[in-house]
């Protein structure tokens, strides 16, 4: 290594000392004032500008075109097949999340490394192969599962199950990587403390595991909804896309888009206040949970 | 609140019992049913005879140069400039700070389909500002660097917040210039934070597929792996899909693999 303090002064410091007085500050606040104008600049065209013209145009339109949009019936049934879509998600992931953060945080048995590592690979997988996946796993004439669900007459792909299956599949994580590391700071004295109080298990989880983990869980369900609400790609594969039956929210969008048919602005500011909610939620729970 | 004494150390864990052991059976039941088996399903079924001629058909190798091209591109445009973000978001204060930081939120919480729809408002055919990007793979790359736009500057900024401040202070002050003081000194300590930033864009952008449709408009020239596997999916070419579907799995393995350890490596010599 070369050492930092001998190999700098020729590049900055000239000999004579009041010309570098002056100068320095001077170029410092240059290169300052470049990086911040660098950083809102890519800030604001990729993300900001976007997402301003898109509400604009949609202001432009008027309020009755906006109205309409939201208001038209496959819309309407988008919202339902959405909520209760995004609904079991989370319920699943919240109760997967919570349960096995509890048994990784508190328990030792073989394999739970791999156990912690398995569970991160549903957020590194495209959500195309996780539609692929579960058509190949639970299709009726595609999947390995497919004669004995057919002949049980539960159909799972191309209908709801499915569908919660890959939002489940593609937010598993989430509430999960919120809650183990509250867990893991927490430690387990009050929980023995408890215990040793005589409260049994129930009502340790519910007096002192839950509220312990509590902002933690709500920032991870946050997540979580955002995620499944948006969810397109998965649910594309597995949901046949079909109009008025199977459709999301975000799979209306995509098919406005896709065929110019007016409303896909409309919706998508929808869609766009909803994160913004999502991240003022966010904003809230994460200072009271760092607490 | 906590002392490091409660810390959970790995000997405070306890035996799995009754109640605890059925729990984890069923939690690993749901992760096998779930995620495991169904990706052991594509990978059994891209693995097939007919894989070489799936992966090296000309429309296939197509996509997956692209994506990997624009994945590579799309972590090294972040590496730079997401640290650049970060370390503007730490070190700089000024008017409509805060709005930025809530900014850099955005494309997490927004659905993939509605950023490919605004990006196409600003980089489509009706462009409000006049530039067509629209089934290039310029407009591709947009996409992308749009939905991974937070991962470098969320995982470098936690990073620069716990510096001490007083090594730049004292390069600074003998002498070093703002570049120098950060290459010799920050740049070392957020290093590792900068490469799983970057492999996690990198992961993300080999799999993207819902802000990537409608600004690559469906055409080959513009077309993303995951896309083209979303095509065989329709024709009902399962084989063809799950072939490209194993492939992209592996490469998304092997670089995660490869940046870990080199994290590990510049970890361990910090």
């Amino acid at each position: 290594m070369v050492n930092t303090i001998t190999d700098t002064p020729p590049v900055v410091a000239p000999p004579p000392v009041p010309a570098t007085r002056t100068r320095r500050p001077r170029r410092r606040r240059l290169v300052r004032y470049l990086l911040r104008f660098v950083a809102v600049g890519y800030v604001a065209a990729l993300v900001a500008m976007p997402v301003v013209v898109v509400t604009w145009r949609v202001i432009d339109q008027g309020w009755s075109v906006f109205w309409e949009a939201i208001t038209a019936p496959e819309a309407i049934h988008a919202y339902k097949v959405t909520a209760q879509v995004a609904g079991c998600a989370v319920l699943i992931n919240a109760v997967f999340g919570v349960g096995m953060a509890i048994l990784l945080a508190r328990y030792r048995f073989p394999g739970r490394t791999l156990l912690n590592v398995l569970i991160d690979v549903p957020i590194s997988v495209s959500p195309i192969i996780v539609g692929l996946a579960l058509v190949l796993a639970f299709g009726w004439t595609t999947g390995w599962f497919g004669s004995e669900l057919q002949s049980a007459g539960i159909q799972v792909i191309f209908s709801m199950p499915g569908m919660v299956l890959a939002t489940a599949f593609v937010s598993l994580p989430l509430v999960l990587r919120e809650v183990l590391p509250v867990l893991e700071e927490e430690g387990i004295e009050q929980e023995q403390a408890a215990r040793s109080l005589g409260a049994n298990a129930p009502q340790r989880l519910w007096r002192i595991t839950l509220p312990t983990i509590r902002w933690a869980l709500a920032y991870g369900v946050v997540l979580t909804l955002a995620r499944s609400v948006g969810e397109f790609g998965a649910v594309r594969v597995v949901s046949g896309d079909v109009t008025g039956q199977t459709q999301t929210l975000t799979l209306v969008v995509d098919q406005r888009a896709e065929q110019f048919e007016p409303g896909a602005y409309q919706l998508s500011v929808l869609l766009i206040a909803m994160s913004a909610i999502c991240i003022v939620a966010i904003s809230l729970i994460r200072p009271r949970g760092e607490r | 609140m906590s002392a490091p004494s409660v810390r959970a150390a790995p000997t405070e864990r306890a035996r799995l019992g009754a109640w605890s052991g059925a729990g984890l059976g069923i939690g690993v039941l749901w992760l096998s049913v779930l995620v495991l088996l169904p990706l052991a399903a594509v990978v059994a079924k891209g693995i097939g005879p007919g894989f070489w001629d799936a992966v090296t058909s000309h429309e296939a190798l197509t996509a997956i140069r692209l994506t990997v091209v624009s994945a590579l591109t799309v972590a090294a445009v972040n590496a730079v400039l997401g640290t650049l973000i970060a370390h503007v978001l730490v070190r700089d204060s000024f008017w409509g700070k805060r709005f930025v930081e809530a900014l850099i939120d955005i494309p997490f919480a927004l659905p993939t389909i509605v950023a490919g729809l605004v990006l196409l408002a600003l980089y489509g055919q009706h462009s409000a500002i006049g530039i067509d990007w629209f089934a290039t793979r310029r407009g591709v790359l947009v996409a992308l660097l749009f939905v991974t736009l937070p991962f470098v500057v969320r995982t470098v900024q936690p990073v620069l917040l716990a510096l001490d401040p007083e090594a730049e202070e004292a390069a600074t002050s003998l002498g070093a210039a703002p570049f120098t003081t950060f290459r010799r000194i920050v740049l070392p300590a957020i290093a590792p934070a900068i490469a799983s930033g970057s492999a996690l864009a990198f992961g993300r952008a080999m799999g993207e597929y819902g802000s990537v449709l409608l600004i690559s408009g469906g055409l080959p020239r513009a077309s993303v792996a995951s896309q083209y596997v979303f095509g065989q999916i329709e024709d009902d070419r399962y084989a063809q899909a799950a072939a490209v579907s194993t492939v992209l799995l592996l490469i998304s393995v092997a670089v995660l693999a490869v940046l870990g350890v080199v994290q590990q490596r510049v970890a361990r010599r910090g």
